[in-house]
């Protein structure tokens, strides 16, 4: 038994591990439980297995097939998008969706159905994939695809790892021109501001994502500057395409754990307001290469450490438009309020593209994700009041990003809870699975609605 | 090395060591036992760049085979000018005490199978007067222990053999390169707790890339193995023999 963390740091939990090595090889007999991990850049517990066995996939990291004319790449599922990048990028082609790092495997992405910037043109990562193998643990291997086994296909995609370990996938990949981005960056003054912009914005440009000043209030809450660009086209004026563009190292490192005075109001209060008021209050075109553009923050190496030893608590949600603005604004003031300053936060649309993850965590609407420092009770007090707010608005909490969200607002953020129950592998479980889904409490969600969500109990919070 | 046979292909080692390879464009002809598995390791090494691959699914234990394996090896890549020889077994240190055969075992797979092997390769090598022979050895090769000396003894005659090899084709500008690794976190150690002196497979390869770029004699990757294993050797044998090691 060994402690393992997330990307969050919190929890830390006790658990076994094995590596995967053959795809062709079945799942080890085990007692407890088993699920599967890529590279553990979920934030909470929705990656780990308390008390049982994660399945690592590092292993799994072989390319099967890849075809240049067409984009298709088959691969297995402990593959990184990093990898399949640069694989693909010199030979013309790019992720049809990606999230904001690249440090994530294929299977991941499946399990999480990730978004990227492009979410209102391309909806998410599982639109596609087009065909996987599904093992599970009686020993079946199924492969799945929109006209295969279609309901395994819908149950896996965003179905969090618990249906079985997909041993290999199959991705279509978009063409680029070359590997650059035109990218513009506009201020907005407050929420409606960033509303105004994001929309016009969507028609014209294929990427958009904004960072947002919370610590901003009154008449300036939800300011921030909107990032919005397209691939540039191809042969763009005297850009050399040299060898040395298309790949991008590693930069920094976080060397140690930051001590916690590092990050308070004050510090967060003045990066703040120094990154916004950089800008003069001005757009700003420029040309950049696609890895800072979709992945600054994988420049920095194991970020996650400036948050200390405590780690912090990922809150990412998402709400339709009809409730965005109000639900956004109480969101926002809460926790400028609060006192505990989430050091990034970001606010995108989505469109209306649906998933075919019946889980899947993107839809209509707009997304705010922020992080805040895990300072015990306090912090997770605030948490719970953004899921109270999420759910009034008719939202829903991102798992890949949680750490705590209760069974009933799981329940209620995913309606299709039931549909996906029976597909749940036996032998697969997670701590964020327990966690919503407590066997001895046969909820009846009419009952719950619209109850406050109760304090954590302590016992959760002595867990470290 | 633009043309390299790989014995022993699906070995954790020699799949990082495929990939540089297949990603530098050169040609290659794998060998393992596991069909499966090899047929994984072939398609990813296509797939990242190989200008050609082939493959065969042998058991290197079978000394006969050798002579039919090069041969083909030969004609499928239109010759040869590297060889990385990677197949090996950890074995039971324990078991061997108690059974000559499975000491035998031992000794036959990291042994007597490569020499077998080297003896054609290095033939075909010298008639050539070209070509880069590696091999992976280990550290365990440089002192014996009580904890893994069957091993280690596999290991230190391959060491002596090769020594021999590379004297006799050094006028032939045939290269002999003897990789020693440390610890390397691979399935063959996966049952042994990990601690810093663990590498991974992916840095082992580098260093034996370089190594064989290099045309180096002997290398300990990664290279704090030098200094350790310097101390291990210069410790004398009356004091060594009572440690725990």
């Amino acid at each position: 038994m060994k402690a393992w963390e997330s990307w969050g740091r919190y929890p830390q939990v006790e658990q076994q591990a094995h590596t995967l090595v053959w795809r062709t090889d079945g799942l080890p007999s085990k007692d407890g439980s088993v699920l599967p991990h890529g590279l553990g850049r979920s934030y909470g517990d929705s990656c780990l297995n308390a008390g049982g066995t994660l399945l690592l996939t590092s292993g799994l990291d072989r390319f099967i097939a890849f075809d240049p004319a067409t984009g298709v790449v088959r691969c297995e599922a402990g593959v990184s998008l990093d990898t399949i990048l640069r694989l693909a990028a010199p030979r013309g082609w790019f992720l049809p969706v990606t999230p904001g790092t690249k440090f994530v495997t294929v299977g991941g992405a499946i399990a999480n159905d990730v978004h990227g910037k492009n979410h209102h043109r391309g909806g998410t990562f599982g639109r596609f994939v087009r065909r996987f193998e599904l093992l599970r643990s009686d020993g079946s291997r199924r492969v799945c695809a929109p006209d295969e086994n279609p309901d395994w296909y819908g149950a896996t995609i965003g179905g969090l790892g618990l249906t079985g370990l997909v041993t290999w996938a199959e991705v279509q990949l978009k063409p680029i021109s070359n590997p650059y981005v035109l990218q513009e960056t506009v201020p907005f003054g407050n929420l409606d501001g960033f509303l105004e912009v994001a929309r016009a914005s969507e028609k014209d440009y294929e990427f958009t994502m904004a960072w947002v000043d919370c610590l901003a209030r009154g008449k300036k809450l939800g300011r921030g500057l909107l990032y919005r660009g397209n691939f540039a086209p191809p042969q763009f004026d005297g850009l050399p395409l040299a060898k040395s563009h298309l790949s991008h190292g590693v930069g920094l490192a976080v060397p140690m754990d930051m001590p916690a005075f590092c990050l308070n109001r004050l510090s967060v209060s003045a990066f703040n307001w120094l990154y916004y008021h950089r800008q003069n209050g001005k757009p700003k075109q420029r040309l950049t290469h696609y890895d800072p553009f979709f992945y600054p923050l994988d420049a920095i190496y194991a970020w996650n450490r400036i948050y200390g030893r405590r780690g912090f608590l990922q809150f990412q949600c998402v709400v339709p438009y009809s409730t965005a603005r109000d639900a956004l604004k109480e969101i926002l003031e809460r926790s400028s309020r609060g006192g505990l300053p989430s050091f990034l936060s970001v606010l995108k649309t989505f469109g209306d593209i649906p998933s075919p993850g019946w889980l899947s965590f993107p839809r209509e609407g707009v997304t705010l994700a922020m992080d805040f420092a895990n300072r015990g009770e306090k912090t997770w007090k605030l948490v719970e009041d953004l899921d109270r707010l999420t759910r009034q608005a008719g939202g829903a909490v991102y798992p890949a990003k949680d750490a705590r969200m209760s069974p009933e607002n799981f329940a209620a953020y995913f309606p299709q809870r039931e549909r996906f129950m029976p597909y749940v592998d036996p032998s697969f479980s997670s701590s964020f699975w327990r966690r919503v889904n407590p066997v001895s409490l046969p909820f009846s969600l009419a009952a719950e609605r619209g109850a406050s969500a109760a304090p954590p109990p302590q016992s959760l919070l002595a867990i470290r | 090395m633009k043309k390299v046979l790989v014995l022993g292909a699906t070995s954790a080692i020699a799949q990082a060591t495929v990939r540089l390879l297949a990603a530098r464009g050169a040609s290659l002809y794998l060998t393992g036992r596991n069909a499966a598995n090899l047929e994984a390791v072939t398609k990813d090494a296509a797939t990242r760049g190989s200008a050609k691959v082939e493959s065969q699914v042998v058991d290197l234990n079978d000394f006969n085979s050798h002579e039919g394996l090069v041969e083909a090896a030969y004609t499928a890549l239109g010759g040869l000018d590297g060889v990385v020889l990677a197949h090996g077994v950890l074995g039971d240190q324990a078991e061997a005490q108690r059974s000559w055969e499975a000491t035998e075992a031992v000794l036959r797979t990291n042994f007597l199978s490569a020499v077998s092997l080297l003896t054609v390769l290095a033939n075909r090598f010298e008639a050539q007067k070209a070509g880069t022979l590696v091999v992976i050895s280990s550290v365990a090769g440089d002192r014996g222990r009580q904890s893994n000396y069957v091993y280690g003894a596999s290991k230190g005659a391959l060491n002596v053999f090769l020594q021999g090899l590379r004297n006799r084709l050094a006028k032939s500008n045939v290269a002999v390169v003897t990789v020693k690794p440390g610890f390397v976190d691979t399935p063959m150690t996966a049952h042994l707790p990990k601690n810093k002196l663990f590498a991974s497979p992916e840095k082992v390869a580098r260093g034996l890339l370089s190594a064989a770029d290099a045309r180096k004699n002997e290398v300990y990757v990664p290279g704090i193995w030098a200094i350790i294993m310097l101390i291990i050797r210069t410790i004398p044998e009356t004091v060594f023999k009572r440690m725990k090691l």
